[in-house]
């Protein structure tokens, strides 16, 4: 059993570690500032939620899994809308120059 | 497993070095205001990695905590902080 | 070398890369954003080196609240750039690095120069914990052990806020401070105004909660308490209250009042000022902190939003 959950937390972090990978990749590589928010709040918020899924197993009690959970909710309406008002100013920025 | 993780931490920390690289570097100001999102993800998985292999369970508040600032971080420099001077278009209609 | 050394060289490096390009780089905006970056990263640190209560509130006072403050300074120093025309000169310059550089060494000489192992109290701290009945040793020295010093550390918030209230021109005193906000309200904005306040309010009280015993406490929470209310403020949905509020100007008050209450009844009726009995201990110091975490929440808000500026009808 502790085999298993073993198991799942090395692939679900390596699997998250890849996806911090593809972000970094992305906000170093695309040109403009739209594509680099998409690269950041896509797979950084992918990244997090499988740490997370992979710390679940490992987690010590059942509250310090909800705690895991909800902060990658957090994480993900983080991410959801502060992309939005950043590519906003980004846009009034454009439009101004 | 410790050495798994720990190698994971140290991934993601230098990810997220990276990250912070070029998004610091700009060019606009939009670039910059990433920065509080990616430190907010990046910064979180590092220290629920980090509690897990020190067996520190109250490294998960301190992510707790993170999460929600690093939000209202990011709304503040999209905000350019509490002097609506250039918000966000229809703000800083201050009449005195 | 092992893999955890490894680790803590990345991070020193990290935060030591981003704090010198935080002094380097020119424009106060990136400046600003580096050193929040900054502020984040080094609660990194602080879990590392075991000192979790220390994290929280970096976390909560650097990541949160001291992004807004610098920037709202920046915002100002701006608006006031053309009549500063005068740049400092190479001279001052210098000798502003000079000084900075002397400061920093003589930092770092102090911490090599401790003997080892340090002096420390912890043990007494420790065995001492029974008179309390709280688990977490940090809030034991806070609000037991060194009650005085976290007192004092209240009226010198009071203080501070008295001191920020002065700047106030004469037209606007009693009034609200900062502008007005106003926002679209099917923004974005609003909408994470709406959603992220009562889920950051069950956090804060938690993190104030459980501070008895594990890592938190009334400072952090209250912290968190500042950033939703100022959130909803930046989001136009709430506005600043008149600093002439009677209620508001009680809150300010509670947290350094009632300790004061408490510490004169211990020296009235028991061993000595800021004395609990032992059996009545965890509730006395509850009771502080409750109150504490509203004065410490109201304080830090408004030491953000600055002295009043507009009357309070507006």
């Amino acid at each position: 059993m502790s085999l298993l959950r073993d198991i799942i937390t090395i692939v679900a972090v390596s699997a998250g570690a890849f996806f911090f990978l593809a972000g970094t990749v992305g906000l170093l590589r695309f040109p403009d500032t739209l594509t680099r928010l998409h690269a950041l709040t896509k797979a950084d918020n992918l990244g997090l939620g499988l740490v997370v899924l992979g710390l679940l197993p490992q987690a010590a009690s059942l509250r310090d899994g909800f705690k895991l959970v909800s902060i990658w909710l957090l994480g993900l309406l983080a991410g959801a809308t502060v992309s939005q008002l950043i590519a906003r100013a980004a846009r009034q920025g454009e439009s101004a120059r | 497993m410790t050495e798994f993780l720990t190698a994971a931490v140290g991934f993601i920390l230098a990810m997220l070095a990276l990250g912070l690289v070029s998004i610091l570097r700009g060019p606009g100001d939009a670039d910059r205001m990433m920065a509080a999102q990616l430190i907010g993800t990046g910064g979180i998985a590092t220290l629920l990695l980090l509690g897990t292999v020190a067996n520190l369970p109250a490294a998960i508040d301190v992510a707790l905590t993170l999460a929600l600032l690093a939000t209202f971080a990011s709304i503040a420099f999209v905000k350019k902080g509490l002097s609506s001077l250039e918000a966000d278009g229809s703000a800083s209609t201050e009449t005195t | 070398m092992s893999i955890a050394t490894i680790f803590e060289i990345v991070l020193a490096a990290v935060v030591l890369g981003l704090g010198i390009w935080t002094i380097v780089v020119r424009e106060t905006y990136s400046a600003t954003v580096g050193y929040v970056a900054y502020g984040l990263l080094v609660a990194l640190i602080w879990v590392r080196l075991d000192a979790i209560d220390v994290a929280l509130t970096e976390a909560a006072i650097g990541g949160g609240l001291g992004g807004v403050l610098l920037l709202g300074a920046a915002a100002r120093l701006r608006d006031s750039e053309p009549t500063v025309a005068d740049a400092p000169g190479k001279a001052v310059r210098v000798c502003a690095a000079i000084l900075s550089a002397l400061t920093a060494a003589a930092l770092a000489g102090a911490v090599l120069v401790l003997p080892d192992p340090a002096p420390t109290l912890a043990p007494a701290a420790a065995s001492n914990a029974w008179a309390t009945s709280l688990a977490n040793p940090v809030t034991n020295v806070l609000m037991a052990f060194r009650a005085m010093d976290t007192m004092l550390e209240k009226v010198v918030l009071l203080l501070a806020i008295i001191g920020v209230w002065s700047l106030t021109p004469d037209s606007a005193w009693g009034g609200r401070p900062g502008p007005r906000h106003q926002a679209d309200p099917h923004s974005v904005l609003v909408f994470l105004a709406r959603l992220l306040p009562p889920i950051g309010i069950v956090v804060g009280i938690y993190i104030f909660w459980t501070g008895a015993n594990h890592p938190g406490g009334a400072f952090q929470g209250g912290a968190i308490l500042a950033a939703m209310w100022l959130l909803a403020i930046m989001a136009g949905l709430a506005d600043t209250p008149p600093v002439r509020s009677r209620w508001l100007r009680l809150v300010l008050i509670a947290g350094p009042g009632l300790f004061l209450v408490v510490g004169l009844a211990g020296l009235l009726f028991g061993a000595a000022f800021l004395s609990y009995p032992p059996a009545q201990a965890k509730p006395l110091i509850l009771g502080i902190e409750v109150a504490m975490i509203l004065t410490i929440a109201a304080t830090l808000g408004l030491l953000l939003a600055g002295a009043p500026e507009r009357s309070a009808r507006q």
